[in-house]
């Protein structure tokens, strides 16, 4: 028999991500703070029109597109959240998740050979999704002395004449890294002098702690050149309904929408029902999610802090990504053994890139009370091998 | 700031200042400060546990009362109120539009002990024209914390 596989897919790693838990998942008692999904439910009232929806026989096919309704409730929330304005009828898709919309963002606009940055340590799927689109992924390591944002030194540096994307993934998973406005500023001449088209993946913009998010596409000219991608799951906790969204201009938008139509044909309906009520009534219940999270992340930058565990101080996402360096062992080696003598579940910085190594992702999308159980784990830990060390 | 507070503290009443303090990103002194000016100026009005009594051995009976009355001259309703709140019995007196006028929830150890509260001392009151009584069954949701059931985690255990 032939070999049944291609060769592009067999040689795509597996996620990192999966192998760990693989051995946690069999555990019994195991804490964990690896999660990447709010931990709360999604709020009554978006489930409600979402059963609502259902109860009304709203069991069909939208429009390839998405909710004309919905599409119209997300260009009403950037221009009143970024002051852009798009086209509901002609820039807008909703997807399913946001990984739906990198996925076809990518195969939209790049030919075999391009090249697609992609600053790491970041989302597991951008590096996957490039591949599959047969270009080439060229990574930017980012650094812990720069708080993990992307600079202008490192964006020119990787820049060839084959270049043709830059993918944006700030506020980052796994690193809780933002870029302020005057971090965009300073790239922005970069691409727009290299005439590099921008995949912003702002599915945290929610959650940020510092100023209020800024998108790239406030910038002047980076409108035509940005696709945005966002969705429900991390700022309304809707994870499990699958629902993201990308905004670009027509000219790219015609071919994901293309891409769209034949691989999905259209987002789940009933998400789209409850996505609506989400995004038109539910600014109150982010703003309560993210004083939660908020306080959750200074708890945590505390407790580091008085364990002598080096991490700069994430201002986006759910997620602190503390250094491990002085322990002399990699991220796996650390989080194995976390895993194995105390039972706290974390993940390995080098799951989401190589230059992951020496850090830990720590999720707290949970409880206050978890996480003091957590804190007081890896404490002890750390105690323990600073022991060892001696 | 004192929104803040307060919003946690009627989470979770017992926190440490300490932890109010990092959770805030503000000074444990002030935060201290803060909490005793307000308990002095009566925002803080006491530090309660929610307690689902039915899991215990403890027999209690709630009921809520409506109550019509006659309010008084230069007094309306506030003196009424006051000699019905000052039983301690009485949960709470709450001044209703709509029907009727006072709504009071309160507790007992038995049904009987209940009703000779209603019928000996509440409807024999000056200017009480008429009670009704609404015994609790069962509560499913008291100050905002759902009674019945624990919540669990159903999240994977690890996710990107």
């Amino acid at each position: 028999m032939r070999n049944p596989l291609s060769e592009k897919i067999v040689s795509i790693k597996p996620s990192g991500i999966r192998k760990f838990f693989d051995i946690a998942a069999e555990m019994d008692d195991v804490i964990s703070l690896g999660v990447g999904e709010p931990d709360f439910d999604t709020p009554w009232h978006i489930r409600d029109e979402g059963i609502y929806s259902l109860e009304k026989g709203k069991t069909f096919y939208t429009s390839n597109s998405g909710l004309l309704e919905l599409r119209q409730e997300i260009c009403n929330y950037i221009k009143r959240t970024q002051n852009v304005v798009y086209d509901p009828k002609k820039e807008v898709i909703i997807t399913v998740g946001g990984s739906e919309a990198i996925d076809i963002a990518l195969r939209a606009m790049v030919d075999p050979g391009d090249e697609v940055l992609i600053p790491q340590p970041s989302y597991v799927s951008y590096e996957p999704c490039a591949i599959l689109a047969d270009a080439k992924p060229v990574i930017i390591e980012l650094k812990a002395e720069n708080e993990f944002r992307l600079t202008p030194q490192e964006l020119r540096d990787a820049i060839t004449e084959k270049t043709k994307i830059l993918v944006l993934p700030f506020p980052n998973n796994p690193t809780g890294a933002i870029m302020e406005k005057s971090d965009l500023e300073a790239i922005r001449d970069i691409i727009v002098e290299n005439d590099l088209f921008v995949l912003s993946d702002e599915i945290y913009a929610e959650l940020s702690y510092k100023e209020k998010h800024v998108s790239i596409v406030t910038l002047p000219g980076m409108r035509e050149r940005t696709v945005l991608i966002n969705g429900f799951s991390k700022a309304y906790a809707m994870t499990g309904w699958r629902l993201g969204y990308a905004c670009a201009p027509e000219v790219i938008m015609q071919q994901m929408v293309k891409i769209h139509q034949f691989a999905i044909m259209c987002a789940p309906t009933t998400s789209q029902y409850a996505a609506v009520e989400a995004i038109r009534n539910g600014d109150d219940d982010v703003a309560k999610m993210r004083d939660s999270y908020n306080q959750r992340r200074r708890f945590l930058m505390k407790a580091f802090k008085e364990m002598g565990l080096s991490c700069f101080e994430p201002y986006g996402a759910f997620y602190v990504f503390p250094c491990i360096k002085e322990f002399n062992m990699t991220s796996e080696e650390f989080a194995m053994r976390l895993l194995m003598e105390e039972k706290l579940a974390v993940v390995p910085g080098t799951a989401f890139g190589d230059c992951g190594e020496g850090f830990l992702r720590i999720s707290y999308a949970y409880s206050i009370e978890k996480l003091k159980i957590a804190m007081t784990k890896i404490g002890k830990f750390i105690d323990k091998l600073r022991e060892e060390q001696k | 700031m004192r929104e803040q507070i307060l919003s946690i503290l009627e989470e979770n009443s017992r926190i440490a200042v300490k932890e109010l303090a990092t959770r805030l990103a503000a000074d444990e002194l002030l935060v201290a400060n803060e909490l005793k000016a307000m308990e002095e100026e009566g925002i803080i009005c006491g530090y309660h546990t929610i307690i689902d009594w039915e899991k215990t051995s403890i027999e209690k009976v709630t009921a809520l009362i409506e109550v019509r009355i006659t309010p008084q001259r230069g007094q309306g309703f506030d003196n009424i109120a006051e000699r019905i709140y000052k039983y301690p019995e009485v949960n709470s007196v709450y001044l209703i539009s709509g029907g009727y006028d006072l709504l009071i929830t309160l507790e007992g150890k038995s049904l009987k002990e209940v009703s000779s509260f209603v019928s000996h001392k509440l409807s024999t009151m000056d200017g009480v024209l008429s009670t009704a009584t609404h015994f609790i069954l069962k509560k499913y949701k008291d100050h905002g914390t759902v009674l019945s059931k624990g919540s669990e985690d159903s999240r994977e255990i690890i996710t990107p």
